[in-house]
């Protein structure tokens, strides 16, 4: 058995990576043209470039996620926030302002949204599932009464710079494909090239040491709800952007167990401790690709959810370090 | 009512042996217990107190040995089946729910009848029987978090005792009393054994040993060391043989401690304390000087270490370092100040598991830098290697994560880390605890040679020994006050435990 | 071509006349919600026309709960109000409640959606839009742009939700009768545009640009509104090169329909405080058996 392919089986990476390309695989053979890609209206297009554009929501939202995860928290406020963002944007654009002012408003929000979570959390100690509960429940009201602000009856708005951002493209490659390249990057500098995921990483793991070791735990965890709450915003921009609208009620509902399962694909414990950023992105392209894979399939939309349950369940027990070392074992003895 | 020769054992536990993965934790241990005796069981964290308790109620099974319950051997294999038998245990943490009345909390458990249906009315008379027992006399519709601790350790005492209870297991049972309490518990103790009850009794209160028990037996690492009548030994004796003997080898390699004198004033407590966890305490460290904290398990000796580093707030007291003021001062100042700490539980509150060697390392220096200026991965890599190497720390690679290492291993990542922050005082929480014995000659010298190099240490360890061969100084704690300090030429066994067990002979 | 398939209108004929009491009537109304674009505006009617026809209204939002509801009926009942109205969140447990109601004297009425109670004369009647009849009047619609041939696409509501069995079944019944109609894609984009976008966008995949395809139906306005953003982005003519039409008729799907982005909607009428409040003041001063359902009659708006 040679080392190398001992240790791609035995990794943690090769799972995840391995449904993903199964899924296309499957995907391909139901549907023949799934792999082509034309230009159309100036841009890429084809439904490989929809499994990255349609994910690029979910991935951002569970790096935000990622990161949370990583001090041992949760945030479940994650679409409350894509809520609440998508009611101040359409406020805003109502009102008049400038759309430039309007994208940092959203943020700001995310990033109010998130400091309230991190007060909750580290100031409060408040477990992180109540404590972000707290927005998770509130929040899509908080959007409805944004909304009343204008009025509410009529939503729907036309913004060059927002729809620029999530539906327009440069080069034929999408403007929110190359945006959140950009962002994974800033974050993954952020995480890895400063000590903010060292440090992160030590609180999730033993709170406790890492405050005798001098670690600053409260800042370090408040930071990372902060964290979640910017990228859920700018999630939040790219969705509401996507629709023309805004609709607090039923926005991005569920998605952050969408970026839990991403998380959790990615190898991610909600025990906390480590945080796989690149994985992470893995783990949303396997959700849509999932998605995008059973409604082109033509099946029923029943069946949807049950699909998506059975493949996540397979492929976290591919991941689980039992069955790695059992077919670890499997696949040496077979070649020995 | 004493034991005495005639009355046949109640419980025999012959040549008991019981090993965890890479861990023996017990082996060959005799214990007897009488009926009407009540029988103290001594020894350090980690003696093997807890897993011989465990054995005997079933909660454990044992890897060798028989036991005998009234001559007649037996395996219990669930504490339910050990209860049966009459064995009953009340463990250190009251197992009660606080926001349940008196008459649930004794309803749950076994005492219910065969359909599993409560009638409260009866409910509430056997509560009242069994609390008569003890001769407490409260509202048992009250829920039991409403009283005091001493009432809730009480109520969970009559939990254990049925009507055929014959074997009672009080495990730390005065952890949180205070002498009053103590008093009325033992009050009952003597009256439960004037009926003839086992009783075995752990504590780390000597005087309550010697105040309550008939015989005491003393563990170490997993052994018998003695079984005694309490009126047959003496105080040190007793201490003496808690506290091993073991590093014979260090002893001799360290014959010759510092020849310069300790040089200047490095840290200066002044009547620095918490109410309830240590009595206000004066000590100074000087640099280049090494000074032991000796005293029982309980006395007091991770407290001071974690009140000196900020860890446990003080709440009165003045604190100097380098002679700034550092009163009230957190870990992380401690540590901007150069106070670097290692403290004794290495899981809970000294290592990061998931995280590798050189993350572990790296960790405080890291803090001290700021989130911001992170040390390039490069200089990281040099410094755990060095780190690694000058340590000693067993592993193929600085990525390992640290949770894979043995004991010793990671004892010296705990090190490393505080080294690696470039402390100028080092305090260090029982070093040596759970590592084997070739480590911990390692790092008893290492303590040695970071002295030399002109380091301030206070050094923490419930082994005598360990502590005699390290220290220039020794503070000397007993029940949670600081009692003494010996000095030099004075450091020795018997000097520390004279002054450990009371006895007004000590210096100073 | 408006109000050409409104079937079922006369059962409200005896109704129509307005009543003036000496006294005003109370009314308590217990609302599911105010979720998306159309039940906020369904409230906002029923308070305005409760005025209109002197009726003091009691209105309590459940917030979705079902709790919250079961509530605020009790609390009716303990005012002693002259009747009830409730939108049901649900359609089960609701026995109990409207047993106490009965016990009460005070008649109870529904509204929009059904209730599920072994005892039918535990409420006096539903007053509602029939989703069925929606579906059909769609496919009918579709049937006659058409010319009875057709290949369409459905966008669904949320699975298993009343509504979107209700709407499918009804547009079903009128395409079977149609040889060359039928439904080669159907997905559930949950009544959102977010949802409809993304499952038009799997269908101009899956269809190679919606080659063959003559129609669009979606189950709520909300879904073709994304359907239609999703086709422009593809380079299609939503309204030109396939038919759409959904259910609801959104504010937005009337700019949709004057631009020629779609071509036809069947209103879910919102301003219903006409059809309901004539029959509850009705049955107050004058108690008589009633049907059990009481149909709101349903437009279908073309864009011209």
């Amino acid at each position: 058995m040679p080392v190398w392919l001992k240790a791609i089986v035995q990794s943690r990476a090769v799972w995840p990576v391995l449904a993903l390309v199964l899924i296309l695989i499957v995907a391909g053979s139901v549907s023949p043209n799934f792999f082509e890609i034309r230009i159309v209206e100036g841009r890429l297009f084809g439904n490989l470039i929809d499994i990255l554009y349609r994910a690029v929501p979910t991935a951002l939202v569970a790096l935000g996620m990622a990161v949370v995860i990583g001090t041992r928290g949760i945030d479940l406020s994650v679409g409350s926030i894509i809520a609440i963002v998508g009611a101040v944007i359409v406020w805003r654009i109502k009102m008049g302002d400038p759309h430039i002012t309007i994208l940092f408003s959203a943020l700001a929000a995310g990033i109010l949204c998130g400091m309230w979570n991190g007060f909750l959390v580290s100031a409060l100690r408040i477990q992180p599932i109540i404590a972000t509960l707290i927005l998770m429940v509130a929040g899509r009201g908080i959007g409805m009464l944004i909304n009343q602000l204008y009025g509410g009856t009529d939503p729907s708005f036309e913004s060059a710079l927002l729809q620029w951002m999530s539906t327009g493209s440069i080069w034929l490659i999408p403007t929110r494909l190359i945006l959140a390249a950009g962002i994974f990057l800033a974050l993954w500098l952020l995480i890895r090239r400063t000590a903010l995921g060292l440090f992160i990483e030590s609180v999730g793991g033993n709170a406790a040491a890492s405050n005798l070791a001098g670690v600053k735990a409260g800042l370090i965890i408040f930071v990372a709800y902060v964290l979640s709450g910017l990228l859920s915003a700018w999630a939040g921009v790219i969705m509401t952007a996507d629709t023309h609208t805004s609709d607090p009620v039923s926005v991005a509902l569920y998605i952050e167990l969408d970026a839990i399962l991403a998380v959790v694909i990615g190898g991610g414990s909600l025990a906390g401790g480590r945080i796989y950023l690149g994985m992470t992105v893995i783990g949303a392209l396997v959700i849509q690709a999932l998605t995008t894979a059973t409604l082109i399939s033509g099946l029923p939309p029943e069946y949807n959810l049950i699909i998506k349950a059975l493949v996540v369940l397979s492929v976290l027990f591919l991941q689980s370090a039992n069955a790695r070392k059992a077919i670890g074992s499997l696949v040496s003895r077979r070649a020995s | 009512m004493n034991a005495t020769a005639i009355d046949k054992p109640r419980v025999e536990m012959r040549s008991i042996g019981k090993s965890f993965p890479g861990v023996r934790a017990l082996s060959n241990v005799d214990f007897t217990l009488y009926p009407g005796e009540v029988h103290a069981l001594l020894g350090e964290n980690g003696a093997g107190k807890s897993t011989l308790i465990k054995i005997l109620t079933g909660a454990l099974n044992r890897d060798a040995g028989e036991i005998r319950l009234d001559g007649k051997a037996v395996n219990f294999n669930s504490t339910g089946e050990a209860q049966a038998h009459g064995i009953s245990t009340v463990y250190q943490e009251v197992n009660l729910i606080p926001a349940m009345s008196v008459t649930k909390n004794l309803t749950l458990g076994p005492s219910r009848d065969a359909l599993g249906v409560i009638s409260w009315g009866k409910a509430r008379k056997r509560a009242r029987e069994k609390l008569s027992r003890l001769k407490l006399n409260i509202d048992t519709e009250q829920p039991v978090g409403s009283f005091s601790v001493a009432v809730q350790q009480l109520v969970a005492i009559a939990h254990a005792l049925d009507d055929d209870t014959s074997v009672l297991v009080l495990d730390e049972p005065t952890a949180s009393l205070d002498a009053q309490e103590t008093a009325t518990l033992f009050a009952i103790i003597r009256d439960l054994k004037a009926r003839g009850m086992a009783i075995v009794f752990i504590t780390h209160f000597l005087d309550q040993v010697y105040e309550i028990s008939d015989r005491i037996s003393v563990l170490r690492n997993g052994n018998l060391v003695g079984t005694h009548m309490a009126s047959e030994i003496s105080r040190q004796d007793l201490i003496s043989e808690m506290i091993g003997r073991e590093l014979g080898e260090v002893e001799a390699t360290l014959a010759h401690k510092a020849e310069s004198g300790p040089g200047k004033q490095k840290l200066v407590a002044r009547d620095l304390g918490r109410k309830r966890t240590l009595k206000p305490f004066d000590l100074t460290l000087h640099a280049g000087e090494v000074v032991g904290l000796a005293g029982l398990l309980g006395s007091g000796r991770t407290e001071m270490t974690k009140l000196v580093f900020g860890a446990i707030r003080s709440d009165s007291g003045e604190l100097h370092v380098d002679g700034q003021d550092m009163s009230g001062a957190t870990p992380r100042r401690s540590l901007a100040s150069g106070i670097a700490f290692c403290p004794e539980d290495r899981k809970a509150e000294g290592l990061v598991g998931d995280l590798s060697i050189r993350e572990n390392i790296m960790l405080s220096m890291q803090a001290k830098r700021g989130w911001l200026r992170q040390l390039p991965r490069r200089e990281q890599e040099k410094i755990a290697g060095e780190m690694i190497r000058a340590l000693g720390i067993a592993t193929p690679d600085a990525e390992k994560p640290v949770r894979q290492l043995s004991g010793g291993n990671q004892q010296k990542v705990v090190l490393a880390r505080a080294l690696a922050s470039n402390p100028g005082i080092l305090l260090l929480d029982e070093p040596t605890r759970g590592i084997d014995v070739g480590a911990h000659a390692e790092i008893i010298t290492l303590i040695r040679k970071l002295c030399n190099e002109g380091m301030a240490l206070l050094v923490a360890s419930s082994e005598l020994d360990e502590i005699v061969a390290a220290s220039d100084r020794v503070a000397v704690l007993r029940d949670r006050e600081k009692v003494g300090e010996i000095d030099g030429a004075d450091i020795n066994r018997d000097n520390i435990i004279r002054m450990i067990a009371g006895d007004d002979s000590g210096q100073h | 071509m408006k109000a050409k398939y409104a079937l079922a209108g006369a059962a409200l004929a005896a109704s129509a006349l307005m009543t003036t009491a000496a006294w005003a009537e109370t009314i308590g109304f217990s609302q599911v919600g105010s979720e998306g674009d159309w039940r906020p505006a369904f409230s906002a009617n029923m308070q305005e026309s409760a005025k209109e026809y002197g009726i003091d209204l009691k209105f309590a939002n459940a917030q979705g709960k079902q709790e919250e509801q079961l509530r605020a009926v009790r609390a009716f009942i303990a005012q002693g109000v002259d009747a009830i109205i409730i939108a049901p969140v649900v359609v089960t447990g609701w026995d109990q409640v409207l047993r106490e109601a009965k016990d009460a004297e005070i008649p109870v009425f529904l509204v929009d959606r059904d209730v599920d109670v072994e005892d039918k004369s535990l409420y006096v009647t539903r007053i509602s839009a029939d989703f069925n009849l929606e579906g059909k009047l769609a496919g009918a619609w579709l049937a006659a742009a058409s010319k009875g041939t057709c290949k369409v696409v459905e966008l669904q509501g949320t699975t298993g939700s009343a509504p979107a069995i209700e709407r499918k079944k009804g547009f079903e019944a009128v395409i079977d009768q149609f040889p060359a109609m039928e439904i080669v894609q159907t997905q559930s984009g949950d009544f959102t545009t977010e949802g409809g976008k993304k499952v038009m966008e799997a269908f101009i995949k899956s269809t190679n640009n919606l080659e063959g395809i003559c129609a669009s139906f979606a189950h709520n306005d909300n879904m073709q509104l994304g359907a239609i953003q999703a086709m422009k982005e593809a380079g299609l003519k939503p309204g030109e090169d396939v038919l759409m039409v959904s259910v609801d008729y959104v504010p937005a799907i009337k700019d949709a329909l004057a631009a020629g982005e779609a071509n036809a909607s069947v209103e879910l009428r919102s301003a219903v405080g006409k059809f309901i409040y004539p029959v509850v003041l009705d049955y107050i001063k004058n108690p008589t058996e009633l049907d059990k359902w009481i149909v709101i009659p349903s437009d279908l708006h073309t864009a011209n």
